[in-house]
This record gives structure tokens, sequence and C-alpha cells, in this order.
């Protein structure tokens, strides 16, 4: 078999953490319909013995491919325990090098969604409580608002196109 | 023994997770019926094994037929005579009027290579205006858009929902200065059969060359050039079980074309480049076989007998693959919820079958179905880089998200009832399983 690692296939798999949080405390989307792969990410945040705040629990839900579900498996097992600051300085080069193969260039991006999807949750969190936002994470948010948008521009093409050829 | 020792080795190393027709996570599965190694097979429109009489007939041109079939001595004629015969074979199947108008190539994106550019720049004095369509196989778009960048002009013609072209669109669209129609036959992706004889009647009426791409059709569906009025046909050696690395073109004579390879003139110098004649051989015995499995014909030392047309009796395999395909659609539909076929319901391949399921990605049903040892695969093409599914199902009006969502599965010589009922085993479960990862599950 395979073209992809032994680490992917078993992420692949058996996915840990797959699911939804009811009352999460802060939800991330990540991807679009054109590359097919759609994640959601949810966290429940709780606090160590310090007093600092925590991911206590992280699920995950994923539309796509091997790598995109292996790679949204494997950083939720990353993040659980970890405090929400170490959590956002996860890179993909990071999450690539767990992977334990080098992924082939356009597989890359799956990598990047699922941390993309973790920025956003925590995001999500940070709004909803009304915390001062760090500016790292308001930029990286805003670069994907805005990617987002530039896509579903892209996507809402392709609609216009079903109607016109169902008539 | 030891033979059976390291063959049982080769297996694990292949196919980690399975044994023979069990599988890893302990989910219960009848054996499976594996051809082909261990795993079941059906990817038959990517590329067929070699069948074991095609190889036999291969063989001693690698040796002891070795000539060269442009040199004088008899080593070279031995290969000539072979050559011309194949030639033949395969003129008899297209129902070509000479033999000359058969040259060998070295593969279908060759063939549609030399067809496009070859017209396109032989006949510029004339026009600069060629017509595709838009499910056209990567080689056939590639070259259009590359003549594109050469000052040519290329307009696609849409097809509906179904993947079906109206031949009243390809009449709108010739002007005057059109010079070529290239229309695929039968679609390698979602395996639709297009209405080839109305378009080569409307080619033929304005004066302008008709070429199909028949890579996927040819040894599956008839085919009749002088019927069809087709001017220029591909057809391949690897998808009917020769070898790969030779398929033909065909050019009726008169054509003007130019050669996009140059040298010694072979092929009435249309294609200079040593031929390659073990593979060349050994296509012509595939299509032999495809005859037989066809029609009980006896293959004379020409080919067949002038008054049998080759392809008439593909009915038999033909049949036989149609009344599977037939179960394996009927099945999928009713097994998986949220499932749906794309291309045609009658007009397709007897061997092809196309779906998209919501909510699932398509890649992550091949790795799925990988570890079941079922090889398929996909419409989407999450592997290319501008990221976006294959251009076909997206000119059939699907949504990106439903093209990613797609799967191809073809069948073949190989393929036996259990085969499908393997895959409808596994199928629905490859699919609930990741369905439920999905956000988007209901």
């Amino acid at each position: 078999m395979p073209i992809y690692s032994k680490e992917i296939i078993k992420h692949f798999k058996n996915p840990k953490n797959v699911g939804k949080i009811k009352n999460s405390d802060g939800t991330g989307e990540a991807g679009n319909f054109l590359c097919g792969d759609i994640m959601t990410l949810y966290l429940k945040i709780g606090k160590n013995k310090k007093g600092e705040k925590i991911i206590r629990d992280v699920k995950f839900e994923t539309m796509g491919c091997t790598v995109a579900i292996a790679n949204t498996s494997l950083l939720t097992t990353m993040v659980k325990g970890k405090k929400l600051e170490d959590a956002l300085k996860i890179k993909k080069e990071g999450l690539i090098k767990r992977l334990g193969q080098p992924l082939p260039p356009f597989k890359i991006h799956c990598s990047i969604l699922a941390i993309d999807a973790l920025k956003e949750a925590i995001y999500d969190y940070y709004l909803k409580n009304k915390l001062e936002i760090p500016e790292d994470l308001e930029k990286e948010h805003q670069r994907i608002t805005k990617t987002k948008e530039e896509l579903e521009k892209r996507y809402k093409g392709f609609q216009a196109f079903e109607k016109e050829i169902l008539k | 023994m030891l033979k059976l020792i390291e063959f049982k080795n080769m297996r694990k190393e292949i196919y980690p997770h399975t044994k023979r027709g069990q599988v890893a996570e302990g989910d219960k599965i009848s054996k499976a019926s594996p051809r082909y190694g261990v795993g079941v097979y059906m990817d038959y429109a990517a590329t067929t094994p070699v069948d074991p009489r095609v190889l036999k007939a291969m063989l001693p041109y690698f040796t002891k037929k070795f000539g060269n079939s442009v040199s004088l001595h008899s080593f070279g004629q031995e290969a000539k005579k072979a050559l011309e015969k194949t030639r033949m074979i395969m003129a008899k199947a297209i129902n070509a009027q000479n033999i000359e108008e058969i040259i060998f190539t070295s593969s279908a994106t060759e063939s549609n290579n030399l067809a496009l550019k070859g017209i396109a720049f032989a006949n510029k004095n004339k026009g600069k205006h060629i017509i595709i369509s838009s499910i056209e196989h990567d080689c056939v778009l590639n070259s259009a858009l590359w003549l594109e960048k050469q000052g040519f002009q290329v307009t696609k013609i849409k097809v509906d929902k179904q993947g079906l072209i109206a031949p009243k669109e390809v009449e709108k669209a010739i002007r005057k200065d059109t010079i070529l129609v290239s229309i695929i036959h039968a679609s390698n992706e979602i395996g639709t059969i297009q209405p080839i004889e109305k378009i080569g009647e409307i080619c033929q009426r304005k004066g302008v060359y008709f070429h199909t791409d028949a890579a996927q059709s040819f040894g599956k569906i008839p085919i009749d050039v002088q019927k069809m009025k087709i001017d220029l046909l591909t057809a391949s050696s690897h998808k009917i079980y020769g070898p790969k690395g030779a398929a033909l073109l065909y050019i009726k004579k008169g054509t003007k074309i130019e050669p996009l390879l140059h040298g010694g003139g072979h092929e009435f110098g249309l294609r200079s480049s040593t031929v390659n004649i073990p593979a060349i051989i050994g296509f012509g015995k595939a299509i032999e076989i495809c005859q037989k499995e066809i029609h009980p014909v006896k293959s004379s030392r020409g080919g067949i007998s002038s008054k049998t047309k080759l392809f008439n009796g593909v009915k038999k395999e033909s049949q036989r693959l149609t009344k599977l395909r037939d179960k394996l659609i009927k099945e999928i539909l009713k097994k998986i919820p949220n499932s749906h076929l794309n291309g045609h319901p009658k007009k397709r391949l007897p061997n092809n079958a196309n779906f998209w399921f919501s909510y699932v990605e398509g890649e992550a049903i091949i790795m799925n179905l990988d570890s079941y040892g079922i090889g398929v695969s996909t419409g989407s093409a999450c592997s290319s880089e501008k990221l976006e599914p294959s251009h076909v199902l997206l000119a059939c009006g699907l949504r990106p998200e439903q093209a990613h969502g797609s799967l191809r599965i073809s069948l073949g010589r190989w393929t036996k009832e259990k085969d499908i009922d393997y895959v409808l085993e596994v199928l629905p479960k490859v699919v609930k399983r990741l369905r439920e990862i999905s956000p988007f599950k209901r």
C-alpha cells in the first residue's frame, strides 16, 4: 500500500477525538468546498493547577482526504491538555514532522487547514468571553477569513453554472 | 514450497492489512475472489493486466525475431511481415478501407497529440479554429490549450448533466475557418458514449476533419470508421489487455497532416522512430482476443476474414459486463443513502460505473477501500495543485464538493460476480465510517 506513512494510516483508520462537544467553549472551522476538505474543531477550556488556561477537551469532524483526517486527529492529540499559548505555537512543520514522512507539496495545505481550524476555535473562545485577543491571532483570523471570502466568491461561479446546466 | 512462502511474504508486504478477504479491524467479511495477487482490481479504465496469451505472442519478438522492420535483410523482413499483419488486424477492427491508414504510436496521448497538432499545422492556411468538448481527456484538452497559445482558437462544446453532447451544438459551433472537431468517443471518467455517428455526419457535410479519442471505447463497443464518418481515431493497447507503450492513430487516406517526429520516415513518414515491435504485436494479439470473445471467428493469417466486422461481437463480453455493472449501480444506489450516479444511465461503457457520495471525499474512500484490498479510482483531483476536482465532473454541472466525493469503479475481463458482491459489502461500510467523521452527516 501505500503512499502514506504508518502514522498517517494509523490516524486515518482510527482517528482520535472524533465527534462534537455540546456547549463547546470555542468552535473553529477551516477549509472549503473547492479543495474538498472541511473541518470543524470543538474546544472545552479548563484551568491547570497553576490557574493557567488549558485545552481540557477537544473534538473534531472532518470531511476530507486521508491526510486531512489524519492531520486533524493528530493535532487534537497534540493539543489536549496544553496551555492555550502553547497550542497556538504549533506550526505546520511540527505537524508534518510528526506524520513521519515528507508530504507531497499539494497535501501540505491539509496541515495548514487543521492548524487554522484550531486557531479559529481559540479565537472564538477569546471572542465569546470578551478576552483580549493576541495581535498574532487577530492577524491570522483576518487572513483565514479573507481566503474564505475569496474562495466563496469562486464557489458562487460553480453554483451559477450548475443552475445553467440544469435548465 | 519455498516459492509459496515467498509469495505469502510478498502478499503481506503489499497488503499488510488483508489476509485474502479478511480485514484488519475485525469486521467479518466474506471471502473475496481476488484476481491478480490478493486484491480485487476494479480500475480497468486506468489500465489492464496483459493477457497471458498476449504476452506469449510478444515474447519471440524480444529475442528471436528481433529485426528492425525497415531493414532489408530477412531478419528485418520477418519483423516487417508481422507488423503488417498486425496493421491488417487493426484496419479490420475499425473497418478501415486501407491498411496504410493505421499508424503505430506509443500511447493514446501521442496519437491525440499527433491528431490535434498535426491537423492544426497542416491546415492552418485554411483556418485556425478547433472544436473540442468540455469533457475531453487531459491530453486532448492540453494539446488544444497549447495550440491556443500558438494562435489557434478553441471552442469547447458543453455537455448536459449526464455528460452528453448535442450534435446540434457542434453544428452551431462550426465556422468557416474551423479545421478540426475532436470529440471523445466514450468518457474515461463517467463512461458516457457520445453520438459519434451524428457528429461525424455533420463534420463530413461541413467539410471539417473529425477526430475521436476511442482509447476507452475501442474493444468494448462497436467502432466503424466508415459508417461513423471518422477521419482520425485514437485507440490504445493497455486498455484492452495489451502491453503499455502501444497505440494507434487511424488517419483516413487523403487527410492533410504534419508529423510531430521527423527522422527516418517510418510509418509512411508520419511517425519516425524504430517501431516498438513486441508491443505492437501484443496490441494486435489483444485485439484478436477481444474479437474471439465477441464472436467465434477463426482468426486467419491475415487477421479476420473480410466479412466479419470485428467489434460486432464484443457483445458477448460486453453483455456480461453490462449485467455486472447494472447490478453494481443498482445495489450501490440502494444500499448507500445519498449516493448518486455520474454519467448517463444507459449510454455508458459496459464496464464503467461512477458515483458521488454526499458528505465524504473520494480520496479517503479509495485509501480506505485499498486497505480492504479493493483498487478503484477517483474523480477527485485532490492531488492537483489548483485543488479543483476533475474538469469532466465540473463540466457535468457537479459542484466541487460533489465532484470531490466521487468514485470510479471500472470492471474488466477478470471481474466476477463475487467481486461485485465483495465491493457491495465493503463500500457501504467505508462510506458510513467516513460520514461519521464528517461534519455534514445527518
